[in-house]
């Protein structure tokens, strides 16, 4: 896709090539690098780096028969395939349709239209899909830590700019901002948080746990 | 791959046993991956706090699958290095985690079509770049990108490190990627 306009940095992206992103998050950056040829490109060369931190490193010396005992496998068929291959369906890129486990999103309303399908919630965060309808705004909210939110359908617009199909937001604590869906079909996001939103005078607090918001 | 030009006898020899083991399943070259790298990768693990024999087991499963995998190597963007590193990144990911690490969605076509020798001689420059740059980074500096890139800095520590000399290699990746993009367009 080559109109996006809001891209990962680097030091995220080699947040998530070390494994040191949280799974929330390395899920929005996976399904970012899916839709974005440049960042694409960005990610490859942090590997680059990585690859050059693997080559440069002093050696340790192995177990002599492992050598012997790796060689001999080689001639076995695999029994699953190591590296999978995530594959996009309709608007949900390939990481998305991996942590549906391949079914449909579970909508749940948070009323006045707007609805989420939560797709991981642990101890690292929470990343789910967001339903806003067109000309809707995302009730204000405040967030403990860092928020990255991808649009996978319409667009939407806030104090940070406008934000279309492909592009990521990323927000922190500092920020208070009134995401609003722009008129026509509905914005669909997936947007990762570390702790949960806190939403303000939307859905009365009392009723979150009940949302899991 | 019977006649090679003159160009290409100037690749890494971590390039050449890679495409030996890819193209034509190459035990011995395949053996010169293993002593290049499963010293290399064990150290990675251990630095992760792995005990030593666990480690040797996942520096096994990371060199089977660079072997049963080898059909997705791609010589013009990410080097050997770069390509064995994410697989070992991946697989401790997993293993530290109940669930399968988040990866993105591959392009690469079945079918591949010829390589272009002098992309990946350039990508291959670019690399050696990287690496004496490195390198040549104060004491301390180097120590934080070495950390971070073995899995020893959390994401909030890396989000404070600042800018790696990225400029040309990505430029040489993006070509790689460009003529992939136009191969798959062939294909529809
Ligand atoms: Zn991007
Ligand atoms: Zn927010």
């Amino acid at each position: 896709m080559s109109d996006v306009k809001h891209h990962i940095a680097d030091d995220l992206l080699a947040a998530y090539v070390s494994g040191a992103l949280p799974h929330p998050y390395a899920i929005v950056v996976a399904s970012h690098i899916s839709m974005c040829d440049e960042c694409r490109v960005r990610h490859e060369a942090q590997l680059a780096v990585g690859g050059s931190v693997l080559e440069t490193l002093e050696t340790t010396e192995i177990t002599a028969d492992m050598k012997a005992r790796v060689m001999d496998l080689l001639d076995d068929t695999p029994a699953k395939p190591a590296i999978r291959v995530p594959r996009r369906q309709g608007i949900y890129p390939g990481p998305v349709v991996e942590a549906l486990k391949g079914g449909q999103p579970k909508w749940r309303s948070l009323g006045m239209g707007v609805k989420q399908s939560i797709l991981f919630a642990g101890e690292e965060g929470s990343v789910r899909l967001l339903y806003i309808p067109g000309g809707q705004a995302v009730p204000e909210h405040g967030h403990n830590g860092l928020e990255m939110t991808l649009v996978l359908q319409g667009a939407f617009s806030d104090e940070g700019g406008r934000y279309g199909v492909g592009d990521v937001e990323v927000t922190d604590e500092h920020v208070d901002h009134v995401p609003t869906a722009e008129p026509g079909p509905a914005c669909i996001c997936l947007a990762a948080t570390d702790a949960p939103l806190r939403f303000k005078g939307f859905v009365p607090r009392l009723l979150q746990p009940v949302f899991g918001i | 791959l019977t006649d090679r030009s003159a160009e290409d006898r100037e690749y890494t020899e971590q390039t050449l046993w890679m495409l030996a083991v890819r193209d034509k399943r190459d035990k011995a070259a395949f053996g010169c991956l293993f002593d290049f790298y499963a010293p290399r990768l064990k150290a990675m693990i251990l630095r992760n706090g792995i005990s030593g024999s666990h480690a040797e087991d996942i520096v096994q499963d990371v060199l089977l699958t660079v072997w049963n995998k080898a059909g997705q190597f791609d010589p013009q963007r990410a080097g050997v290095s770069g390509w064995i590193y994410q697989i070992a990144r991946n697989r401790q990911i997993d293993l530290a985690r109940k669930y399968n690490r988040p990866v993105p969605e591959e392009l690469r076509t079945e079918d591949r079509t010829e390589e272009e020798a002098g992309q990946i001689l350039a990508l291959e420059q670019e690399t050696q770049k990287l690496k004496r740059a490195l390198a040549a980074l104060p004491e301390e500096q180097r120590e934080m990108v070495e950390k971070a890139y073995l899995g020893e800095l959390t994401h909030s520590d890396i989000r404070n490190m600042t800018g790696l000399p990225l400029g040309t290699i990505k430029s040489r990746i993006r070509l790689g990627l460009d003529r992939l993009r136009n191969e798959l367009k062939d294909l529809r």
